[in-house]
């Protein structure tokens, strides 16, 4: 399996992008960092493709080229 | 309970200062410690002689190495001590994780049966030294064994080692076909080769304790993140015999070593992990450590073992461990070739192994370190999380790391045989390290790695190759379980290894197996081994 890159979040892609930042809002800063870890850790472990999941490393850090 | 007597050992002027003929053996082995002292009794036992050479005169003073593994343990017993270590050490396999006072984690390193040696068990490094010292006495035809024995200078010219050595006599040399340097992290004969350790230096500083105390604590390992008793750092409690914990505390990176070890502050430390039980101090000592290692282990006719060659953290139990293994690895190879019996060439594979396994060593070690002392808020934020985690989600518990204890690490990627010519479906590979299993005969209840033979083996289990023995038992060892050989008394040697043929190198580990092969598959892998060793 390689990192599905199109859309599949289905109908709720807004109400779940929302929904993130709402997770966070009254957090300091450090604290959304800390709660950013523990959602990565979470999803990474449910992924469980270590293909996958370093191919989203890439693409997350190579994101900080463009 | 009497406390470890550190007595003396003797110092005799060597023969060469006396003008007598002196010592003839073959391989120089710098550093009496556990690797040295280990190395020069394997080499005893294959017939090869040496002289081992120590600076000092007495074993070493605090427990140090503590946890032995079951590889080596079982190592140990091919040099015939693992039973001592095993009666005098604490036998343990359980460890516990906390954060603050609440368990996240806890571990059995062998939850199966049937095996001579257990996961662990802890037992001081004087300990160690005493009973290799002891074994050594064994040999006396084949070990030397000096102390005040200090080595200046040493030079490798023409197929030969020479070593200048200071003692309080004055000052002799020797001559050897081999030197092995098992001089310790900080190794003389390293540094007057230049060879540089290359790796990461870890700043954070640690405080180690070993407290004699009446205690009910079981034995297990205690590990704490962020404990109550020791805010924002961690704190291992671990038993040793004789009524000794070892203690081990986290302290930042910027603690000041004096005012750390003075006994009015170390002292409040540990009262408030001991829970105001009567101790008393037996060692401390303060450190920071390093993973790191030299490019290569083998110079010609100087040959690096143990700490000389490799360091990791503590955190793992893969110092003492990791060298013992590397002794494992190239004792064999070094008798065949100081017998005749194999080329040179084949102590290139002692380092390409050992390099292999020290990376293995190192890489283990320093992700333990990572997550112990994070470096950085980001590190410390996936630190965190992964510990917040664990309290309710199983996974989690799997990426705590408190330390990655010492397994044997895999030779799959040696230039030496290692073939899986047919598939198996059970846990032993090719490569790696033999697991025990126990064995019955007419003699009674044995286990399987104590038959298998110096040399190479054959280990038959099942109807395979009928007329082994009359083929190869020239040249090995052979071994049947099964069909006439040792009963499978619990099944656990096929439940191990199949129905098949392994052939197994002198270091317990697995250079080639099948199915049912015939005589000339066999053949055309000892070939193939033999090319390489006969060379």
């Amino acid at each position: 399996m390689s990192l599905n890159i199109d859309f599949n979040m289905g109908a709720d892609g807004d109400d779940l992008f929302n929904g993130l930042l709402a997770a966070h809002e009254g957090l300091s800063p450090s604290q959304s960092e800390q709660m950013n870890a523990a959602l990565i850790l979470l999803l990474m472990n449910h992924i469980g493709d270590a293909a996958v999941i370093r191919d989203a490393f890439d693409r997350a850090r190579s994101t900080l080229d463009r | 309970m009497a406390r470890y007597s550190f007595d003396p050992f003797a110092y005799v002027t060597p023969p060469e200062l006396l003008g007598a003929a002196g010592t003839d053996a073959p391989v120089i082995i710098i550093g009496a410690g556990p690797i040295g002292l280990a190395a020069a009794v394997d080499l005893a036992t294959r017939g090869v002689a040496s002289v081992i050479l120590d600076d000092n005169n007495v074993v070493s003073v605090g427990s140090r190495a503590i946890c032995w593994a079951k590889r080596t343990l079982e190592i140990f017993d091919r040099l015939g001590i693992a039973d001592r270590m095993l009666a005098k050490g604490v036998t343990w396999k359980v460890g516990r994780v906390y954060r603050g006072d609440q368990e996240i984690y806890s571990f059995d390193l062998l939850p199966e049966d049937g095996h001579k040696f257990p996961a662990f068990i802890n037992l001081q490094q004087y300990y160690v030294e005493q009973y290799l010292i002891e074994r050594c006495a064994d040999f006396p035809d084949l070990i030397d064994l000096r102390f005040k024995n200090k080595v200046v200078d040493v030079a490798q010219q023409d197929g030969h080692v020479t070593v200048r050595i200071e003692t309080p006599d004055g000052i002799y040399q020797l001559h050897g076909q081999y030197l092995l340097s098992c001089d310790g992290a900080s190794s003389q004969v390293r540094r007057q080769f230049g060879l540089e350790f290359d790796g990461r230096h870890f700043e954070e500083r640690f405080l180690i304790a070993d407290v004699e105390m009446e205690a009910d604590f079981p034995s297990e390992r205690w590990f704490w993140f962020t404990p109550n008793f020791h805010p924002g750092q961690s704190a291992l409690l671990h038993k040793q015999p004789d009524n000794i914990y070892r203690i081990d505390l986290q302290l930042g990176p910027d603690a000041n070593i004096e005012e750390e070890k003075k006994p009015e502050n170390v002292i409040p430390r540990i009262e408030k992990i001991v829970g105001g039980r009567p101790f008393t101090l037996d060692w401390i000592s303060i450190y920071s450590f390093n993973c790191r290692r030299i490019e290569r282990f083998v110079h010609e006719r100087v040959i690096f073992v143990g700490d000389s060659a490799h360091v990791v953290s503590p955190f793992g139990a893969r110092g003492g461990n990791g060298g013992i293994h590397d002794v494992d690895n190239l004792c064999w190879k070094l008798a065949a070739i100081i017998r005749g019996e194999a080329s040179v060439e084949l102590l290139q594979s002692y380092d390409e192994e050992r390099v292999h396994g020290a990376d293995e060593n190192i890489r283990n070690s320093s992700w333990t370190s990572r997550f112990m002392s994070p470096d950085g808020a980001v590190d410390m934020a996936f630190r965190n999380a992964v510990l917040g985690l664990a309290v309710d989600h199983p996974f989690a518990r799997r990426l705590v790391n408190a330390g990655r204890l010492s397994l044997p690490c895999s030779q799959e990627a040696s230039s030496l045989p290692s073939a899986d010519v047919d598939l198996f479906d059970v846990p032993m590979r090719s490569g790696i390290a033999c697991l025990d299993a126990p064995v019955m005969s007419a003699a009674g209840r044995d286990w399987l790695l104590r038959q298998l033979g110096d040399g190479f083996t054959l280990l038959i289990i099942g109807n395979a190759l009928p007329q082994a023995d009359r083929e190869f038992s020239d040249d090995l060892v052979v071994i049947r379980v099964g069909a006439g050989g040792f009963a499978d008394c619990e099944g656990k040697v096929e439940a191990r290894y199949g129905r098949g043929v392994y052939l197994i190198r002198p270091d317990q580990h697995v250079a080639a197996r099948w199915k049912d092969p015939d005589v000339e598959q066999v053949r055309a892998a000892l070939r193939q081994t033999q090319k390489l060793i006969l060379a």
